[in-house]
């Protein structure tokens, strides 16, 4: 679950992609990077746009447009790169926008409806309700598992 | 114990080492039983490890190493005699000690019930106190003319034909040859300096012939408290026996003139050959005395490693401390190369001689900092005797274990990740690949099964290789398994050699052990041998006549982080190759290609070679520019005896770059072994030309 603040509060990184709002905890994330040039990979899976020089590290790029089977769009000035925090190795995710960083209550996140804005419901951990805004937490694990995974190992 | 924790690094690796040259020598003791010599090694290991156990606060270490010790005591006094049983429970509490220290590392707090060995152990010795009491006046027998005998020895001087010239000369001119026997005092401390002053006082009033033992020896202290001292000198006897008594702590000397004539009476009476003997076997003895004075003086320095002669100038550092440099050094790679695209930019004289010089010293420094983390593999191979032998004994199998090589060198990051594999592969050769002895003797073989396990460099790797004379493998057995487990198919499979299907067997899913055993076969098998030796940038390949025996041959990279490399370009992306892979570079025009068997083709020096076109392979977009080229740029590449040329767009130039992976979720992308960071920042990827051959 959750890692919440002493009151009870999850501090998360809410960010843009289409044209709803997600969040992710502040804790998976390592920093928050402008788009910059991204080393393609050849023979991977088409949502895996490559790899970039990360101060020094190699970090693997991931379009979360295309992992969640969204329309891809240009990169722009808004475009941001979260990079997330794994135990051996970080992982970049490809967003829209970057917009915020806010504090939530347990107590605000609810578990996912049956159908939000096309996201397969496996990646989700809950949906914030908070004033007029609405957006979703994402299950961080669930992203980066493959599918695919065993059928190509098992080549 | 908390505020030992500093001491605890060294404690663990200290007793490491102990264990290991415990664990040597009584290999070598179970090799010759008879050589009392190695048990006195044995005993110093495990008394230095008894006493540090003991420093440290781990009661039950000390415990059993002071049983240990006991029953060493009595084999090196040969009141015990070294049967296998008394090895077995050797070894036994060996293997105990390394668990606890194993424990301890980590993080335990080293305590184990050594009951049951620790009485084992006792049941030795009192097996033994009994016929020791028995034979008691046989050993006093033994040792008494011993004693009297080194004392004698001490007394005793000979002189080669040399010396004994110049002391008869002397002797003409006037002066005394002297012969004097001086003891220090036990409790000397500095005894080297009381040698200098008692020389100090010789020379005043003679001339120094000789002393035994060597000066160098008495310099180094190594002499127990006596040694003698041969001077010409004109001064009286006695008067010389009192000058020396004025150096304090001497407990005696004795002065004796040496007769110049008598040296050899014997020899003017029997024939002339036989003169040289008193001669030759004095020294002899005295080398013996010598022999066990030092070794007496190193064991009660125990806490001292080594001899003094052999110590090596080292010191210990911390791999983390080797890593970070190795790390600061990469970075310093990375930005080396920007510095030498700037510079050819530029153009600017100074500059680029700075940058020059600068190369050039940093590729100094990066030979220096792969050296120092080289280690010989010897570190891996050192463990497997002794698995061997207890492997060997469990399967009720005869294994002679044989190495070579292990002094070749390997980057310590490869070494920290080889030994589990290779364990693996020694324990599946003994397992599966030597017989139990009848069945040998029935097939023709010696009983006793060879494994040899060999190292080597060759080019920038070194190859491991294990050879077994084993009943090697069956191929239609690991082709039927294969099929079984769906690891490959018949139309494959046609079209298979030997040494490839072999290959099946590193398969996920396979093992060809007709029961399941302890040592083998629990499912995680080659495979997992494989992927270790594959991520570390090397392969396995096997080899193998049914009957005969198999050759298991890993090869290896000197070193993983700082390759050298060709940089390509394909379209817009760079890409390296790894100069070791590469046989040459190659231009050459369309027209001079063919088709067959709608494979593309050149004729390469005589040789029919398949070209690999790299952009089709990796997909890669916009290469429009190369389209009108009339040329190819060929990179031909070697993966053992097979060839094959990879077309690029074209080709940059050969650059040292830093290997990084490409981290655990990109692991297993085809063909790219790793990726670096270029001069400008760029990524680019490593290929790995072993799996664009076929």
């Amino acid at each position: 679950m959750a890692v919440e603040t002493a009151d009870g509060y999850v501090k998360v990184i809410v960010f843009q992609l289409k044209d709803e709002e997600y969040a992710i905890e502040v804790n998976d994330v390592q920093s928050i990077e402008k788009m910059q040039t991204v080393t393609r990979i050849p023979g991977v899976e088409p949502y895996i746009i490559g790899v970039m020089n990360l101060r020094g590290i190699i970090t693997p790029v991931l379009d979360l447009r295309k992992r969640f089977g969204l329309e891809s769009r240009d990169y722009d000035e808004a475009t941001r790169i979260l990079v997330l925090k794994r135990d051996n190795s970080d992982i970049g995710f490809i967003v829209d926008g970057a917009n915020d960083v806010m504090d939530i209550a347990a107590s605000n996140i609810e578990p996912t409806p049956e159908v939000v804005g096309g996201v397969a419901e496996e990646y989700l951990r809950g949906v914030v309700k908070l004033e007029d805004r609405l957006f979703t937490l994402l299950h961080i694990d669930k992203i980066l598992n493959k599918p695919e995974e065993k059928q190509r190992s098992g080549m | 114990m908390m505020g030992q924790s500093e001491y605890l690094e060294v404690f663990i690796d200290e007793s490491q080492e102990h264990l290991q040259t415990l664990n040597d020598h009584l290999m070598q003791l179970e090799k010759a039983p008879e050589d009392i010599s190695i048990v006195g090694e044995i005993f110093r290991s495990a008394h230095t490890l008894k006493g540090m156990g003991a420093t440290m606060g781990f009661e039950d270490l000390a415990h059993l190493t002071h049983n240990l010790e006991n029953v060493l005591d009595l084999i090196r006094h040969e009141q015990m005699s070294v049967t296998s049983h008394v090895m077995d429970v050797v070894f036994e509490s060996v293997d105990d000690l390394e668990e606890m220290i194993t424990d301890i590392a980590g993080g335990g707090d080293g305590s184990r019930d050594v009951n049951e060995t620790v009485q084992k152990l006792e049941a030795l010795q009192n097996k033994d106190q009994e016929k020791a009491a028995a034979s008691e006046t046989a050993a006093a027998a033994v040792d008494s003319p011993q004693k009297p005998m080194q004392e004698q020895t001490a007394v005793q001087e000979s002189y080669d034909e040399y010396e004994r010239t110049v002391l008869k000369q002397s002797y003409e001119q006037g002066y005394n040859p002297y012969k004097i026997e001086i003891t220090l005092d036990e409790q000397t401390m500095l005894k080297a300096a009381r040698v200098y002053m008692i020389f100090d006082v010789l020379e005043q009033v003679g001339d120094i012939i000789k002393s035994t033992p060597p000066a160098d020896d008495l310099e180094d202290e190594n002499f127990e408290f006596s040694f003698v001292i041969t001077v010409i000198s004109s001064v009286e006897q006695e008067e010389l026996k009192q000058r020396v008594l004025k150096v304090s702590e001497i407990t005696n000397v004795s002065v004796e003139v040496v007769n110049v004539e008598e040296p050899v009476p014997e020899a003017e009476s029997t024939s002339p050959s036989n003169a040289e003997e008193p001669a030759e076997s004095a020294p002899a003895k005295k080398d013996e005395q010598k022999e066990s004075a030092k070794s007496d003086k190193s064991e009660k320095h125990s806490g001292g490693s080594k001899k003094g002669s052999e110590l090596n100038k080292t010191i210990r550092v911390n791999i983390d401390r080797l890593d970070v440099l190795m790390n600061l050094f990469e970075e310093l790679v990375i930005d080396r190369g920007r510095l030498e695209q700037i510079s050819s930019e530029l153009n600017n004289n100074e500059l680029s001689e700075t940058v020059e010089r600068m190369s050039r010293i940093s590729g100094d420094l990066q030979e220096i900092i792969l050296n120092m983390r080289m280690m010989p593999v010897d570190q891996v191979f050192n463990r497997f005797p002794r698995m061997v032998r207890s492997l060997s004994k469990e399967l009720g199998k005869n294994v002679n274990l044989e190495i070579s090589g292990a002094e070749t060198e390997l980057d310590r990051t490869i070494i920290d990740e080889i030994g589990d594999p290779l364990v693996h592969l020694i324990r599946n050769s003994i397992d599966h690949g030597i017989e139990q002895p009848d069945v040998r003797e029935a097939a023709g073989k010696p009983a006793q099964g060879n494994v040899h396990l060999s190292a080597y460099h060759s080019g920038n790797n070194v190859f491991i290789e294990i050879e077994d004379d084993g009943n090697g493998i069956d191929k239609e057995k690991v082709i039927k398994k294969s099929l079984e487990n769906g690891v490959v198919n018949e139309e494959d499979l046609e079209k298979m050699n030997d040494q490839q299907i072999f290959g099946l067997m590193f398969a996920s899913g396979f093992s060809t052990a007709q029961e399941i055993t302890d040592i083998s076969g629990r499912g995680v098998g080659l495979d997992v041998v494989r992927n270790t030796f594959e991520t570390l940038g090397g392969n396995i390949t096997v080899n193998s006549v049914y009957g005969e025996g198999s050759l298991f041959s890993v090869q290896l990279p000197l070193t993983l982080s700082i390759i050298d490399v060709m940089l390509v370009e394909i379209g817009k992306e760079k890409y390296g190759v790894p100069l070791t892979a590469i046989v040459e570079t190659a231009i050459v025009n369309k027209n001079e290609v063919y088709s067959a068997h709608a494979q593309k083709v050149i004729d390469f020096r005589g040789n029919v070679i398949p070209l690999v076109f790299l952009n089709e392979i990796f997909e890669v977009p916009d290469r429009e520019s190369a389209k009108g080229n009339e040329y190819y740029s060929l990179v031909i590449v070697s993966k053992g005896d097979k060839i094959a040329g990879l077309v690029v767009d074209s080709l940059i130039g050969q650059h040292d770059v830093v290997l990084k992976s490409l981290g655990s979720y990109l692991s297993n992308v085809f063909a790219i072994s790793g990726a670096t960071i270029l001069g400008d920042g760029q990524v680019a990827l490593i290929l790995d030309s072993n799996a664009l051959i076929k």
